[in-house]
């Protein structure tokens, strides 16, 4: 791969559920070490677009390539932090099994890891600092601490692409930073391209290149500056939107279903 | 007595087929309670019996038919692939029909009503040489099955949204997952009986996983109190003679209950 070519390329996708029709003709690119916030209302296509960019969900229309090939081909390569969800508090599984997972669990087999893979599975775990909790249940961890796990899941296999879906849902505000950090940390370490789904884009405000708004039956894509305007926001809608600086924050109203007030501590901005 | 008991060849045979279907119990049951499918394992039991119940009426053997009843309800809740509560209302309600449909088969059924007796309550110690092998032989293809497929099984069970994003294709592995479940009840049965098929593959498993956070450790300590709870349920019943389902319930229940006691013990 030379540094110029996208990692990611999506063209001319839509995507349609019967006759609903959530968002044709869109394109865009990725380059290496970008990270892209996607934002929008609920049932805009977020997710789905995620499932699209991991080869689990074909596009009505379009084509999707990760450095090139289909999503399918490139599966054990793309890094994926979901949402946080509950453990049952008696499993039995560590923290570092869960990450170990994410390096050697597609695999048939049983499986001893060698001493090499051993050892990545330690870097991923120090990468988040997560060496202190690694032995405990998943179970019993709290939310962000298995956050912190998730992401050391998705890096231990060294992945070409990061995708994350909200994955700062029902975390506390300081481990929103420590997480959005990690991720930064990461593609401008190794240069891998980030999607950060998100119905808050205060959180990651200071570190996105590039925002996509999905509003129901229209699309923007550019720069924070260029999107989360009054502007864009009250064309996306075809209603009147605003969009406020308040201190640090961004602040979204009129939206149809003004769910988004949108706020965080660390909004500095570029 | 009780010597005199351990000497006999089918003592022997009871206890090589006990620690059979003990061992792929065990193993199969950690993934059953990591997916929260406990009711699946009793739905698959009873209508392993329906299937034993058909077999008699039309006179085949019912092992046979226990083991066609079981992998017909595996296929299809493998299938289905259903999650919590409507797995749980899809599965009470394909179970009672089932269990209906065996009550009519037994009816109609004009042989000796121990062999049904037998079904529900287990006969491990009427257990031939033959039945022996056939135990053997499918414990030896459900432990293969577990052996290639141990960490997608893994994977899926635990963390099915992050396996889904790596590739690991869910459907086709609950079907595998249910198919060796229905096969290992098959072996149950046999041991403890239809009714009493929890007692080896949930008490064990759930119990394991109280003693250890470790996965690979978890699914050697439920074969090992599966194990204790049979060998030892068999031998409990030849110095008491009370059926040997009982004893292996109250064993395996009692390690359980320990295990929570120790769990207990060591949060606080």
């Amino acid at each position: 791969m030379t540094g110029e070519a996208p990692v990611v390329s999506a063209e001319g996708l839509a995507l349609r559920f019967g006759e609903r029709l959530l968002w044709d003709e869109l394109s865009f690119n990725l380059g290496p070490g970008e990270l892209l916030a996607v934002l929008g209302p609920n049932g805009t296509g977020k997710t789905s677009l995620i499932r699209i960019l991991l080869g689990l969900l074909e596009p009505s229309e379009g084509r999707v390539a990760i450095e090139g090939r289909p999503p399918r081909e490139k599966r054990g390569s793309i890094g994926y932090v979901p949402q946080q969800r509950a453990f049952d508090r008696d499993l039995a599984l560590r923290g570092r099994d869960l990450v170990r997972l994410g390096l050697d669990g597609h695999r048939f087999g049983i499986g001893r890891l060698s001493a090499e893979q051993r050892a990545r599975v330690e870097r991923a775990l120090a990468e988040v600092g997560a060496e202190s909790f690694a032995d405990r249940p998943v179970g019993r961890l709290s939310g962000g601490e298995q956050q912190r796990l998730r992401v050391a899941q998705a890096l231990v296999s060294d992945p070409v692409l990061l995708l994350a879906d909200e994955p700062l849902l029902s975390l506390d505000l300081a481990h929103q930073r420590i997480l959005v950090e990690l991720l930064d940390a990461r593609r401008r370490a190794a240069g891998t391209p980030v999607v950060f789904v998100t119905h808050d884009v205060n959180p990651v405000l200071a570190s996105v290149d590039r925002v996509l708004y999905l509003a129901p039956g229209a699309w923007a894509i550019g720069s924070a500056d260029e999107v989360l305007t009054s502007e864009t926001l009250t064309r996306l809608y075809g209603t009147e939107v605003d969009v406020l600086r308040v201190r640090d924050r961004l602040v979204v109203v009129g939206t149809p279903d003004d769910t988004h007030v949108h706020h965080v501590e660390d909004g500095s901005g570029r | 007595m009780f010597t005199e008991l351990l000497g006999q060849h089918f003592v022997h045979t009871a206890l090589l087929a006990g620690a059979v279907a003990a061992v792929v119990s065990g193993a199969i049951g950690v993934f059953v309670v990591s997916r929260g499918a406990s009711f699946a394992v009793h739905a698959i039991s009873e209508l392993g019996f329906t299937g034993a119940a058909g077999a008699l009426v039309v006179g085949l053997d019912p092992v046979l038919g226990m083991i066609g009843g079981s992998l017909a309800v595996g296929l299809v809740l493998g299938l289905l692939s259903l999650r919590g509560r409507e797995r749980d209302s899809a599965i009470g309600a394909v179970l009672a029909f089932g269990l209906g449909v065996g009550v009519l088969f037994l009816s109609l059924y004009q042989g000796y009503a121990t062999v049904a007796t037998n079904l529900l309550f287990g006969s491990i110690v009427g257990v031939g040489d033959g039945q022996l092998r056939n135990l053997a032989i499918v414990a030896a293809v459900v432990v293969a099955g577990i052996a290639l497929l141990y960490r997608p099984l893994l994977f899926s069970s635990v963390d099915p949204e992050i396996a889904a994003a790596r590739g690991v294709p869910l459907r086709p592995l609950a079907v595998a997952m249910f198919l060796l479940l229905a096969l290992t009840t098959a072996e149950a049965i046999q041991v403890v009986g239809v009714l009493l098929v929890l007692t080896l593959v949930i008490t064990p498993a759930a119990a394991a996983q109280r003693l250890t956070v470790r996965p690979g450790l978890a699914m050697l300590l439920s074969v090992g109190i599966a194990l204790a709870a049979t060998e030892g349920g068999i031998l409990l019943s030849l110095a008491q003679p009370w059926p040997t389902s009982f004893f292996v319930s109250a064993i395996s229940f009692a390690v359980y209950l320990a295990a929570r006691v120790v769990d207990a013990r060591r949060a606080r």
